[in-house]
């Protein structure tokens, strides 16, 4: 098809799609209204389960099983990401030259580490109080790292970041929110049910396993950040085509 | 007029596969993806706004004191903002896979097999 026919049946597509979006849209619900009957259930049900934060408690709680969906999918994702940049037969490995950095950059970047890592993990920890849990602080952690790739250079992060350890690191995250789900079975709920005690209101120990799910995937969103990072970087970086130096 | 966001949604929507149609270049192709995929989140929290609402969380603020925006949906753009990024990421490395084995990323020209 040429490229002026396949404009045509977009633009037929596309007036089609705006029409039925257009009418759906005056079916909708009132727009900032007061009906929100599934809101309301999920608020009454965080506070029954001394959860503050109810975004954590509608993710971790109450649909906990969609949410191992959700993270399987991540995890699936990054696999996929690894395996496709991976180093194949016909490209080899060379060492990044040491780029020179400004001083301020420098400055900033190294001051910036210790509190971007900081930052992360409280996020995680008060994910059941606070706005905020794995999914968030995982990925400011992983970032934390790879401000010393900014501050120093690519060699200064390699050193801190055996791949290794964070490909068993995510797959552990993955692990540890299955084990959790299955301990509810063992102590005779139902899968990924809540069975820890409720805990005190607002406080750390609060929400039963929310906060050990929220941990199992800041440690696994974490670790998937930096997977993923490392492989881009690796292209971008250190692998090149055998024949093309 | 309180349908506005609805459409704001759509229009996003539409505008992102107008830039996936007539893409030339498939890193271009994975940000139009992205830009459909974030008519959904206006769409979502369009559906949880509610008039005077609040952020769904207590640590400092008394049940019952204030209307909340819907949960729900919120938890629903959360999970979708970091699936998606990771299927980005996905896709990325397609392209690059992509660019090492045909030397090219305009889908136009990636109309012949190869083994």
């Amino acid at each position: 098809m040429s490229r002026g026919a396949r404009l045509w049946v977009l633009a037929v597509g596309a007036a089609g799609l705006a029409v039925l979006l257009g009418a759906a849209s005056f079916r909708l619900p009132h727009f900032g209204g007061d009906s929100h009957p599934y809101g309301g259930r999920a608020v009454r049900a965080a506070l029954a389960r001394h959860t503050a934060n109810v975004i954590s408690s509608v993710n971790f709680d109450q649909r906990a099983f969609d949410t191992l969906g959700e993270e399987s999918i991540l995890f699936a994702a990054v696999l996929g990401t690894v395996v496709l940049l991976r180093q194949t037969r016909d490209e080899r490995q060379h060492e990044p030259e040491p780029a020179p950095v400004l001083p301020s950059v420098r400055r900033y970047a190294t001051l910036a580490l210790p509190v971007t890592l900081l930052v992360g993990l409280y996020v995680v920890a008060h994910g059941q109080l606070s706005p905020g849990g794995g999914f968030q602080g995982g990925v400011v952690a992983a970032t934390a790292l790879h401000l010393l790739y900014i501050a120093v250079d690519y060699r200064a992060l390699e050193r801190i970041r055996p791949m290794g350890i964070y490909h068993a690191g995510d797959a552990a995250g993955e692990g540890a929110y299955l084990v959790l789900g299955v301990a509810g079975l063992l102590c005779g709920t139902s899968f990924l049910a809540n069975f820890l005690p409720y805990g005190t209101f607002n406080t750390l120990a609060s929400g039963g396993t929310v906060p050990l799910l929220n941990a199992a995937i800041g440690m696994e969103v974490a670790c998937a950040v930096v997977v993923l990072l490392s492989g881009f970087l690796d292209q971008a970086l250190e692998i090149e085509e055998a024949n093309r130096t | 007029m309180s349908v506005l966001p609805y459409l704001v949604a759509g229009w996003i929507f539409i505008v992102g596969v107008y830039g996936l149609a007539t893409s030339r270049n498939l890193v271009h192709a994975v940000g139009c993806l992205a830009v459909c995929q974030s008519s959904t989140y206006v769409l979502l929290l369009s559906v949880g706004y509610r008039d005077g609402g609040t952020a769904p969380v207590f640590s400092d603020l008394r049940p019952g004191t204030r209307p909340l925006v819907d949960p729900v949906v919120q938890a629903l753009a959360l999970t979708d903002v970091v699936v998606g990024a990771t299927l980005t990421a996905l896709l990325l490395a397609l392209v690059i896979q992509v660019d090492k084995r045909h030397g090219t990323v305009d889908p136009d020209e990636l109309s012949e097999l190869r083994g």
